[in-house]
């Protein structure tokens, strides 16, 4: 990767992070001062950083994509390690730029509506400002060690945003739980990053990626193993995925923003911004497909039973991130595909969390499926909004879903031998249970006879809501045709990824396209068949298969996780605790206790009586005396 | 090399002095009063006087007999007659087995260092000190010639030993009183003249048939009269001597007051 | 008769005011019996002196009484101001420097 200064408008993209990062400042520091127009100038913010992203991609199209490198300071300069903090620009940066900044800035507005009511709405915007900024640093960073900062950073604002309302038990948890599955990532990434400086001596892209084929087989593997070990614990993947649908916890726009569009892709943009040390090992990146294909059948499963509106569209990013895991598994032929699959699902994933929280707004937060119904004609505009997103998820004809995933589909039968049908037909499967899963929301939530609580008039949100709405399903409409077909995003890439050898078809794409359709179509008629035509009880039956009962607890993934990890975790501590209290604590106070005994009765010598005092200095005199004798006599 | 023979004469004095010394430091640790402790060491230390002035060493003996005797042992009977002069050292030792313990290792302690004494010196030569005095030079001579030659150093730093503890003692035996606080005659006479007597209170024993400071005075109908009490005495009973026979021919006026029986005083005899 | 008697005398006279200090309790009396050791030790002084031929025993022993004099006078204000704040002489009874 050859980079070039930056100059005009690209020298200053410093200011991308700079601009959230200051609004959070001053929304944190300035207390309650910033109450009354916080939120504008948070929205202000990410709006102006999305402007200068988009006018700093420009110039970056002009320049005909050569990837731009600003340098900013020096970090830490050691003797053997220098870590310079730099920006690079590239197109792949600037992508995920423009999906941050944009779809942020949608969901800002979102939020004025949204939070509208909350007491705390200003410190909302301020973690919400420094979690864009956090993954601005992210994506723009042009070392390894940056790019840390900038995943730690991110982690911290999505914790402290499951956590926005906690007062809520539940809330609490789930953010701790989201902090320390995301830890366990975490030490995979930085373990890599120490293994990087350990073998190769530095840190940036540039260095590590020039020398990375120098490295002996066995250390690329563990270093894109650990890249891999970070990516699953952001992303959700399996086996890191249980927090994430835990972390619906949060604010919907969170959920919408941080859990959909763009924090959770974070995986991806480590494992395709390390495409150079993945085309190193097959290993890994064989892992990286396996870890995709298992989690998108997971997802795609468990997202089946959930009742939780929320928890629905959870499991769907989960499953949908596993296809674009699935997609940058593949190599080179799917990098582009799994990208253009992330931008598609950031505006339509985005769009429907927006869309669930609409319906919780008029449902009094109630998120039980179970107790909507019915609610399509008191809500148009979310109704058509959500079902926008929903037909281009599910890759309806000529959607950005369809186009988008679709060419993962063809990526994996593209490989050629048997693995490859085998990924194909797992991910042709999960986009029938994908349609089927999201049919059943949608039958469930907008269709049917009204099962709402007492007391609950649904209305429609206010247009500071639904404009956003109303431009992401635009997005989610027309991203796929624009990505695909009018700018396509291939041709974007090239100076990231390269151009690509056109693949030899092992099937042909309009096969793959029909038999996709044809899947999608059976998911929506099954999906009707259980749930449309017969009326939905308003509590879960209980006496339901082993695999419904499986799904609704999430293929069981928290029981393995704590009978596991957390279990003998508890034993360790508690054998630990018992060892430090009466072993170490025991050793040491004993002897302690010990001396202090000793010297206490020692001390009963002392007792003040000069007389004894002197009788002691007569025997010693005596003693002192009779050696004498004894010394000269004998 | 046995230059000087030691005569007759000092042998007897050893013999007779010797005796007396032991017998005057046992006495000083045996006896109860302190001050008897302090004449039986008055005793031994004027032995030990003698045996200087036997040993060629006169001025040692007189400074011996002058400051010892007379100078240190008198400060020693006039802090004694200040502290405590009445009470007597209980017998019973406090400390277990302090006594025991002490007597044993004092005999032991004897016993080794007197045979190793009487081992290391059985041949001693004794040089005499005809070479150094004598003659012309007197003992004072020689000394002073030495003391002021190569002990001089000594003798100076002596000298600011002994201001210093004087100086010492001053301040460790002063009563620190705040200025103002002692009443002059003049205050103190003005103070009794305000009060309802001004004149002198009755001497104890004044109207009583002793005249012991411990008795107090009696009031024309035999009471005792409480304001003769001497300070931190308790009083004593007044002793019943027999009244003159003739007085009670006369009749006294103790029967024309209808009593005889002298008031009982407070508290009665002390055990 | 020999030196050895007068040093034999002088041991048992430091013993018996040793043991002196040990068994009294009078605080002027172990004072006194200190005096006593000291004196017993000026005696093996001058006795040494003479057996040895020159005067530096006895300006030691000078030396002994001189700075027994100051001890003397020290010890004894101490004395007092000890009986004056705990109406004792007993050295039993200070006896607070202890466990």
């Amino acid at each position: 990767m050859d980079t070039v200064a930056a100059d005009g408008l690209l020298a200053w993209s410093w200011l991308l992070i700079a601009l959230p990062l200051a609004g959070a400042a001053v929304l944190l520091l300035g207390g309650r001062r910033t109450d009354r127009w916080g939120h504008l100038l948070g929205t202000g913010t990410v709006v102006t950083a999305f402007v200068l992203g988009l006018l700093c991609t420009l110039q970056l199209a002009d320049a005909g994509g050569r990837p731009v490198s600003v340098e900013l300071w020096t970090f830490i300069e050691t003797g053997s390690l220098d870590v310079p903090v730099g920006l690079l620009f590239d197109p792949l940066s600037a992508v995920f730029v423009l999906l941050i900044t944009g779809v942020g800035a949608l969901i800002h507005i979102y939020s004025i509506g949204y939070m509208a009511h909350d007491p705390r709405r200003r410190r909302f915007f301020a973690y919400l400002n420094l979690f864009v900024a956090a993954m601005l640093l992210l994506v723009l960073g042009d070392n390894f060690v940056v790019l840390y900062v900038g995943w730690e950073g991110v982690g911290l604002a999505s914790y402290l945003l499951i956590a926005f309302w906690h007062e809520r038990p539940a809330a609490a948890t789930a953010a701790k739980k989201a902090f320390i599955m995301n830890r366990v990532g975490d030490v995979g990434l930085a373990l890599a990053i120490f293994l990087m400086f350990a073998q190769l001596g530095t840190v940036t892209y540039d260095g590590v990626f020039g020398s990375v084929g120098a490295l002996a087989g066995g250390t690329v593997t563990a270093i894109g193993l650990l890249l891999l070990l970070g990516a699953c614990g952001k992303s959700g993947q399996f086996p890191l995925q249980a927090w994430l649908p835990d972390a619906m916890e949060g604010p919907t726009p969170v959920s919408a923003l941080i859990h959909a569009a763009t924090m959770v892709t974070a995986g991806v943009y480590l494992i395709a911004r390390s495409a150079p040390i993945y085309d190193e090992t097959p290993t890994a990146r064989a892992v990286v497909l396996a870890v995709g294909a298992i989690t998108l059948l997971i997802g795609a499963i468990v997202g089946c039973a959930q009742d939780d509106i929320k928890k629905v569209l959870a499991y769907s990013t989960v499953s949908q991130i596993g296809y674009m895991f699935l997609a940058v598994g593949l190599g080179p032929a799917g990098y582009v595909a799994g990208l253009a699959h992330l931008l598609t699902h950031g505006f339509f994933k985005a769009g429907l969390f927006l869309g669930a929280g609409s319906v919780m707004h008029a449902m009094n937060d109630a998120v039980d499926m179970r107790r909507f119904g019915g609610l399509a004609s008191r809500m148009r505009i979310t109704f058509v909004t959500f079902g926008l997103g929903y037909l281009a998820l599910i890759g309806f004809p000529f959607l950005s879903g369809f186009y988008t995933k679709d060419a993962i589909i063809e990526a994996a039968f593209d490989r050629g031998d048997g693995w490859g049908y085998v990924l194909g037909g797992v991910a042709i499967l999960a986009a029938g249970l994908t349609a089927f899963y999201m049919t059943r929301l949608m039958l469930m939530t907008f269709f049917g006879r009204p099962r709402w609580d007492e007391g609950v008039h649904p209305h429609e949100s206010p247009s500071v809501m639904t404009a956003p709405m109303v431009l992401l399903a635009l997005g989610s409409v027309l991203a796929g045709y624009l990505l695909v077909v009018a700018f396509p995003l291939e041709e974007w890439l090239v100076p990231v990824f390269g151009r690509p050898e056109a693949a030899e078809h092992v099937v042909a794409p309009l096969v793959v396209s029909a038999l996709v359709t044809v899947v999608m179509l059976l998911g929506v008629a099954s999906a009707w068949m259980f749930v449309g035509r017969r009326e939905v009880p308003v509590t879960a039956p209980a006496r339901v298969s082993p695999v419904v009962l499986a799904a609704r607890r999430a293929l069981y993934a928290d029981t393995v996780n704590e009978s596991l990890f957390m279990r003998p975790g508890q034993w360790l501590t508690r054998a630990l605790v018992f060892l430090d209290n009466r072993g170490v604590d025991g050793a040491v106070n004993g002897l302690a206790a010990a001396l202090g005994g000793s010297s206490s009765r020692l001390g009963r010598t002392q007792t003040g009586f000069v007389r004894s005092y002197a009788l002691g200095m007569l025997g010693g005199a005596v003693v002192v005396a009779g050696a004498l004798l004894a010394v000269t006599a004998g | 090399m046995n230059d000087v023979v030691i005569g007759t004469g000092e042998a007897v004095v050893f013999w007779i002095l010797g005796p007396l010394a032991l017998a005057g430091a046992l006495g000083m640790v045996l006896s109860r009063n302190a001050v008897h402790s302090a004449l039986w060491l008055i005793n031994t230390m004027l032995a030990l006087g003698v045996f200087y002035v036997v040993q060629e060493a006169p001025f040692l003996g007189a400074v011996q007999i002058i400051v010892y005797t007379g100078a240190i042992m008198i400060l020693f009977l006039f802090v004694l007659m200040l502290v405590g002069r009445d009470t007597s050292d209980s017998v019973v030792e406090t400390l277990r087995g302090q006594r025991v313990a002490a007597i044993l290792l004092g005999i032991g302690f004897a016993g080794l260092v007197g045979a190793g004494i009487a081992r290391a010196t059985r041949d001693l030569p004794v040089a005499g000190l005809d070479a150094v005095q004598g003659g012309d030079t007197s003992n004072i001579e020689a000394i002073a010639q030495l003391l002021f030659t190569r002990y001089l150093l000594a003798f100076e730093v002596t000298s600011a030993l002994l201001i210093t503890a004087a100086v010492g003692a001053m301040v460790l035996a002063h009563i620190e009183r705040e200025p103002g606080t002692r009443r002059t005659q003049k205050e103190l006479s003005r103070a009794r003249f305000l009060t309802d007597r001004p004149q002198t209170l009755p001497g104890p024993g004044v109207h009583a048939r002793a005249n012991s400071v411990a008795a107090p005075a009696l009031l024309p109908d035999g009471r005792p009269a409480e304001d003769s009490f001497a300070t931190g005495i308790d009083p004593q009973e007044v002793d019943q001597m027999p009244r003159p026979t003739g007085r009670a021919q006369l009749g006294s006026p103790d029967a024309a007051l209808g009593t005889l029986d002298p008031a009982p005083l407070d508290g009665g005899r002390q055990p | 008769m020999t030196l050895t008697h007068y040093l034999v005398l002088a041991a048992i006279l430091f013993t018996i005011g040793a043991v002196g200090v040990l068994v009294r309790r009078n605080a002027i009396v172990v004072f006194m019996c200190i005096e006593l050791m000291l004196n017993s030790v000026n005696l093996t002084l001058v006795t040494f002196a003479r057996a040895g031929g020159t005067l530096d025993g006895q300006v030691m022993a000078f030396f002994v009484m001189v700075v027994a004099a100051a001890e003397v006078v020290v010890g004894l204000a101490i004395i007092m101001s000890i009986y004056r704040t705990r109406r004792s002489a007993s050295v039993d009874d200070a006896n607070l420097l202890k466990y």
